[in-house]
C-alpha cells in the first residue's frame, strides 16, 4: 500500500525537495549578507545536503532480494532517468570537463559526443532485451544465456576491473572536495567521503541508490547551471548563453592569434618550478586540428567513449529497474535529456571562463596586465596559495602573458563563480553539486561490484542454497570491504582522475561489449566463444596498454591508438576471437536459442524469475 | 516466415536505420571537422557548434524517436507487454 502510493507520490516528494534546497540556497545568501563566513557556508552546503542522502538511504531500507538488487522494477522513466544521470556523471563529468574543453578545445569535445552517443547503442542494442531477461547483474545475462559458472566468472572479471579502476577516481573527488569544503586533510577526506557514500546505499541497496540518485541528480543540475546562467548574464554575455555565445567564441579565436598560443617547453616549465598538473592554454578553442590523424583521434577517441558507455555494468543495471521493456526503452531517452543538461552547459562554462580572463577589455581579464598589479587579486592570491594555479614570468617583462598563467582543470568550475564576481554562497552550492555528482557514480559503481559479487559469485556459484538474510548480509558486507578498497587506494593518491576514467571504458569495451550485444544479436554465439572472447579481449587491451602507457613500457602508439583508446585493440580481438571460437563449436542448444527468441520480444513474462 | 521472425527482421532494420544516423552524428560529421568549421551556425563555428550541442541533441531526438518506432513495431505485431507484467 505505501509502496504503491510512493511511487505516486514521487513528483510531489521531489518537487517539494526542490523546493526546499532553493529555500536553503537562499538562507544562506541570506546568512551570508548577515556576516556569515565563506568556510561555514561551504560546511553547511555540504553538510546538509549529505544528511538529505542519508536519509533517503534509511527510508529506502530494505530486507526483499528484488528491492535490493533491482529496486522492485518499479522505478519510473522519467525518474530513472534522473538516477541515471547522476550515476553517469561523475565528479570528473562535473569538477574537471569544463576545465577539459577550457585546455583542451575542439580536440577534447570528443569526449562530450563520445560520453552522449553511447547511449544510442544502450537502447538500440541492450538495455530493452537485458530488462526482458530479467537479470539481477550484467554477469546474470552473461552467466544464463552462455550457460555455465566459468562464462559467468569471467564476466565479474571484466566488471569487476572496469567499475574499480572508476571508482577509486570517484572516492578521490568525493575525497577532494569533502576536504575543501570541510578544511580536513584529503586522507580523512577520502574516508569521509566513503562514510556518506556507503550511508546512502548499505541499508536499502539499489533501492536506496535509486532515490538518493534522483536527489542528487537535482542538486548537481542546479548547482551546475545556476553559475552559468548567472556569469552569462552578470557580465552581458546574453541571457541564455547556450545560444547566444557565438560572438565570445569568434572572440576567442581573435585573441588567440594575437596573443599567440605558445606551448612551453617542458624544461621551462620545470625551471620556473610550475606545481605539476597545472596548465597553461596553448590549444585552440574552437579551431579544428588539419589532417586526417587529428580527425581519427577526435573519432578514434568518441568510439571508445561509446563503446564503453554501452558496456558499462553500472549504467546497464540502472535500466533493470524500470517496470516493463518500454519503460526501460523511453527511460534511456530520457537519461541522455538530463545528461544532456549539464553537457551542452560545459562549454558554455568553458567559454565564458576563458573569455572572462583573457579579454583585456574585460574588468576581469587578467592577461595582457601587470604580474604585481595581478597578485593583488584576492582570487588569484587564493588559488596560488593552494598551488591550484601559478604565474610564471617567462619573458621577465612584468606582464602576464597567455602563456605564463597557470592553473588546474578543476579550477574553472571551482573559481569561476569567484572570478565573476557571484557571492559565495554560489561556490558553496558548487561545492555541493560536485560532491553529489562523485558520489552517487561510486554509489552506482560499488554497488555494482558488490552486487556482482554477493549474488553471481557467492549466491550463484559458492553457496546457491543461502537465505535472503545470508545473501543481503554478504552484499552489504561486500559493499563496505569493496568501498574501503576504493578508498584505500584513493587515498594514496596514485591515479589522476582523467587517465582512470577513460581507461574504465576501455576495460569494459575490451571485455563485456560484444559478448553482451552478441548474446541477444545473433543465436549462434556459443558459450566457449564468449568465454575466450572475455579472456582474450581483456587480455590483449590490458597488454596493449602496458604496451603504450608512457609510465609502463611506453612505446610509440601503432596508428594513433595511446592508452585512452587501448579498447580498440581489446574489442576487436575479442569480436575476432569470439565468432572464430563460436563457429568452431557445436551451436547452441534448443533451449538457448528458444531463450534468445524470447528476449527479443517485449511481451510475456521475463527469462528469469522475479525472485532468483 | 513466423510473426515473431516478422518482427525481429522488422526491428533489425530499426536497429540499422539508428546507426546509421547515430554514425552520421558521431564520427560522419567529424571526419570533416576543419571544413564544416568553415561555415557557421547561430554563430559558432560548425564544427565546434556541433560538437558542443549539435550532436547531443540530434542524439536525444533519436532515442525518442527509436524508442517510439520500436512501440509501433511490438504493437504491429502484438507483442505489447500487459500492463500488469
Amino acid at each position: 500500500m505505501f509502496k504503491g502510493n510512493f511511487i505516486d507520490n514521487l513528483p510531489k516528494i521531489y518537487g517539494t525537495y526542490t523546493g526546499g534546497f532553493f529555500i536553503f540556497i537562499i538562507l544562506m545568501a541570506i546568512a551570508e549578507q548577515a556576516g556569515m563566513t565563506a568556510k561555514t557556508i561551504g560546511i553547511l552546503f555540504v553538510a546538509f545536503t549529505v544528511c538529505i542522502y542519508a536519509i533517503i538511504g534509511y527510508l529506502s531500507r530494505t530486507v526483499q532480494v528484488d528491492a535490493y538488487y533491482v529496486a522492485g522494477r518499479q522505478v519510473p522513466t522519467v525518474f530513472n532517468g534522473m538516477a541515471t544521470a547522476a550515476d553517469w556523471m561523475s565528479g570528473a563529468s562535473f569538477v574537471a570537463m569544463a576545465g577539459g574543453i577550457y585546455f583542451g578545445g575542439y580536440t577534447y569535445m570528443a569526449f562530450l559526443v563520445g560520453w552522449t552517443g553511447g547511449y544510442v547503442l544502450v537502447s538500440s542494442l541492450l538495455a530493452p532485451y537485458l530488462r526482458k531477461f530479467g537479470c539481477y547483474t550484467v554477469p546474470d545475462f552473461i552467466g544464463t544465456r552462455y550457460g555455465g559458472n566459468f562464462a559467468r566468472f569471467c564476466a565479474v572479471v571484466v566488471l569487476t576491473l572496469a567499475s574499480f579502476t572508476y571508482v577509486t577516481a570517484q572516492i578521490n573527488a568525493t575525497g577532494t572536495i569533502a576536504s575543501r569544503a570541510l578544511s580536513i586533510p584529503f586522507e580523512l577526506g577520502v574516508w569521509v567521503g566513503l562514510v556518506s557514500i556507503l550511508l546512502c546505499s548499505m541499508l536499502g541497496g539499489m533501492r536506496a541508490v535509486t532515490w538518493t540518485q534522483v536527489a542528487q541528480y537535482i542538486v548537481l543540475i542546479v548547482a551546475y547551471l545556476i553559475p552559468v546562467f548567472w556569469i552569462s548574464n552578470k557580465a552581458g554575455f546574453g541571457f541564455f548563453p547556450h545560444f547566444m555565445l557565438g560572438e565570445e567564441v569568434a572572440r576567442l579565436g581573435a585573441l588567440e592569434s594575437q596573443f599567440g598560443l605558445v606551448k612551453n617547453a617542458a624544461a621551462d616549465i620545470k625551471a620556473a618550478g610550475v606545481p605539476g598538473g597545472l596548465k597553461s592554454i596553448a590549444v585552440s578553442h574552437a579551431g579544428v586540428p588539419e589532417g586526417g590523424m587529428a580527425a581519427w583521434k577526435f573519432i578514434s577517441l568518441a568510439l571508445c567513449m561509446m563503446v564503453g558507455t554501452a558496456s558499462l555494468p553500472h549504467i546497464l543495471m540502472r535500466y533493470f529497474t524500470t517496470p516493463s521493456v518500454k519503460a526501460a526503452r523511453k527511460s534511456v531517452a530520457w537519461s541522455l535529456f538530463f545528461i544532456a543538461l549539464l553537457y551542452t552547459s560545459a562549454p558554455m562554462l568553458a567559454t565564458l571562463s576563458k573569455i572572462s580572463l583573457i579579454d583585456p577589455n574585460l574588468p576581469t581579464g587578467i592577461i595582457g596586465k601587470p604580474i604585481a598589479e595581478i597578485m593583488q587579486i584576492e582570487w588569484v592570491n587564493a588559488w596560488i596559495n593552494v598551488k591550484q594555479a601559478f604565474i610564471a614570468d617567462f619573458n621577465g617583462d612584468g606582464i602576464l602573458q597567455l602563456n605564463e598563467w597557470f592553473m588546474r582543470g578543476d579550477v574553472v568550475v571551482l573559481a569561476t563563480p569567484e572570478v565573476a564576481g557571484l557571492p559565495y554562497v554560489i561556490s558553496g552550492l558548487v561545492a555541493a553539486g560536485g560532491m553529489a555528482a562523485a558520489m552517487s557514480t561510486a554509489d552506482g559503481l560499488i554497488l555494482a561490484i558488490a552486487n556482482a559479487l554477493s549474488h553471481d559469485i557467492y549466491y550463484k556459484i559458492i553457496d546457491p542454497k543461502a537465505d535472503v538474510r545470508k545473501r543481503l548480509l554478504v552484499a552489504r558486507a561486500l559493499l563496505i570491504v569493496i568501498g574501503a578498497a576504493g578508498a584505500y587506494i584513493a587515498s594514496m593518491r596514485i591515479t589522476s582522475i582523467l587517465g582512470a576514467v577513460a581507461w574504465a571504458f576501455d576495460f569494459a569495451m575490451s571485455g563485456l561489449f560484444f559478448p553482451l550485444i552478441l548474446g541477444v544479436w545473433w543465436k549462434r554465439a556459443t558459450r566457449q566463444g564468449a568465454i575466450a572472447g572475455m579472456i582474450a579481449g581483456l587480455a590483449s587491451g590490458t597488454a596493449y596498454l602496458i604496451y603504450v602507457y608512457p609510465k609502463f613500457m611506453g612505446n610509440a602508439p601503432w596508428l594513433g591508438i595511446d592508452h585512452l583508446r587501448f579498447g580498440i585493440i581489446g574489442a576487436s580481438v575479442c569480436l575476432v576471437v569470439m565468432v572464430v571460437v563460436s563457429l568452431m563449436t557445436e551451436e547452441p542448444d534448443k533451449a538457448t536459442q528458444q531463450m534468445v527468441d524470447e528476449v527479443r520480444v517485449p511481451s510475456g513474462k521475463t527469462i528469469l524469475g522475479k525472485q532468483h | 516466415m513466423s510473426n515473431k521472425e516478422k518482427h525481429w527482421e522488422k526491428t533489425k532494420g530499426l536497429m540499422i536505420i539508428t546507426l546509421i544516423i547515430w554514425f552520421v552524428f558521431g564520427y560522419l560529421i567529424f571526419m570533416f571537422g576543419s571544413d564544416l568549421n568553415t561555415s557557421s551556425f547561430m554563430g559558432y563555428p560548425l564544427a565546434y557548434y556541433m560538437c558542443a550541442q549539435g550532436s547531443i541533441i540530434a542524439f536525444v531526438v533519436l532515442i525518442f524517436w527509436f524508442a517510439n518506432r520500436q512501440e509501433k513495431i511490438d504493437e504491429e505485431f502484438g507483442f505489447t507487454e500487459k500492463e500488469d507484467d
